[in-house]
């Protein structure tokens, strides 16, 4: 075992961690936050994603060794520090944009990113970066409204609620 | 996966020692090896990671024009890196994998691994490029040995790759929609000396040349160039999603796109 220490949502952790510890199972089983999913364990789904040095990464397909000493983000550090939802999340309750629920963690994580690189994507830069992140509820069709909606651009002419 | 002792060196030097260790295994972004590691196929007893070899990341123009890029960048990083200077080696990597994978994959692990439908071989092959090494430089035509071998030997690492910029160049892939890998992709790329058209994606051999195309682009560099050519031929990967012939149909069809697109 081998000691290793990050940056979790802006408080530093350690623990004690084999090779072959993934990053998604350190988080889940070592920290308890249980936000982080995992879908399909081969880095295809997209439910474990988290930010790596504000850069997203497949949480899955990544040793916690091989990251010592970074800044991860994961869901559980989404929200303001009030508690309120940050202004995705909102958007994604207020639009639907999610049902089971199950691959909402990741796809926060994914959308958080594509507004910081891109402000104002359209609607087919939002379907596009959102290829690696999978629904089998929605259709993504109120998943890609709520991103639009939350990067303030006016979406009442997307027909579907 | 099987536990295995982790290492991460900050130089190339210490990487090469690590690497002698019996079974050891080089580790890129991981985005192959992991899951291939996952399923048991791979099981080494040292993973060095080269994450941590600064030496091994960024792009630079070389004395010569060429345009190297170092093993350990990522996906995403050449996307940005080359937007300007080789936007068709942008486009690519620009749409390998998807976002959070291209944060973490590499050149040099797409090329060691040499899967027959990654983007990046066509790249290489279809520029002629240069493949650097700790110890040697390995020309692009020499450098892919067939489906998931290359001119590598155990333990040796692609530290750089050397690109001669084209004077016009466009990858055009037709992706395999549910894993977006390359069903047929195609790099084309005209230089003063004349063209060169490489095909990944479609044959069981891996990343190829397709020369009577290049003959024929060369004379002129037009898409209706390609007309009176038959399909390549040679050993075309049929499945599910696609038959040999209808492979060798897509490389026609997808090369005469990227000329066309290439202007």
């Amino acid at each position: 075992m081998t000691q290793v220490t990050l940056t979790v949502n802006g408080t530093p952790v350690s623990g004690d961690v084999e090779g072959r510890t993934l990053l998604s199972a350190f988080l889940r089983d070592h920290l308890n936050l249980t936000g982080t999913h995992v879908g399909c364990d081969t880095s295809q789904c997209g439910a474990c994603v988290v930010h790596v040095d504000g850069q997203t990464a497949k949480s899955c397909s990544v040793l916690v060794m091989d990251v010592d000493g970074a800044e991860i983000r994961t869901i559980e550090g989404m929200a303001e520090a009030d508690g309120s939802l940050s202004p995705i999340q909102q958007a994604f309750k207020d639009h639907h944009g999610l049902q089971c629920g199950f691959c909402t963690p990741g796809m926060i994580m994914s959308a958080a990113a594509l507004l910081k690189e891109n402000p104002k994507p359209t609607e087919a830069e939002v379907r596009a970066y959102l290829e690696g992140n999978l629904c089998r509820c929605t259709g993504y069709h109120n998943i890609v409204k709520a991103i639009l909606a939350a990067s303030g651009q006016d979406v009442s002419s997307i027909a579907a609620e | 996966m099987y536990e295995f002792e982790f290492a991460k060196p900050t130089t190339i030097a210490e990487a090469q020692a690590a690497l002698k260790n019996e079974d050891a295994q080089a580790l890129g972004g991981g985005q192959t090896l992991l899951p291939t590691m996952k399923q048991r196929l791979a099981a080494p007893s040292v993973l060095v990671s080269l994450t941590g070899i600064a030496e091994m990341k960024g792009i630079c123009t070389g004395d010569d024009g060429a345009l190297c890029i170092g093993g350990g960048t990522t996906h995403a990083d050449v996307a940005r890196g080359v937007a300007d200077t080789f936007p068709a080696l942008a486009d690519l990597a620009g749409h390998i994998g998807d976002p959070a994978v291209r944060n973490r994959g590499t050149i040099g692990g797409s090329l060691a691994n040499n899967d027959p439908s990654a983007c990046y071989p066509a790249a290489v092959l279809g520029t002629g490029a240069t493949i650097k090494t700790p110890d040697r430089a390995i020309a692009a035509d020499d450098f892919f040995e067939g489906m998931f071998a290359t001119a590598l030997e155990e333990g040796e690492i692609v530290t750089e790759v050397q690109f001669p910029v084209p004077l016009r160049a466009r990858y055009e892939k037709f992706v395999q929609p549910a894993s977006r890998f390359a069903l047929v992709g195609v790099f084309v790329a005209q230089y003063a000396e004349g063209v060169r058209v490489a095909v990944t994606g479609a044959s069981s051999d891996g990343v190829f040349r397709w020369t009577d195309a290049e003959a024929a682009l060369s004379a002129r560099f037009e898409a209706s160039a390609l007309d009176g050519l038959s399909p390549p031929e040679g050993d075309m990967i049929s499945d599910l999603h696609g038959s040999g012939d209808y492979r060798a149909h897509l490389v026609k069809v997808m090369t005469a796109r990227a000329v066309t697109a290439a202007g």
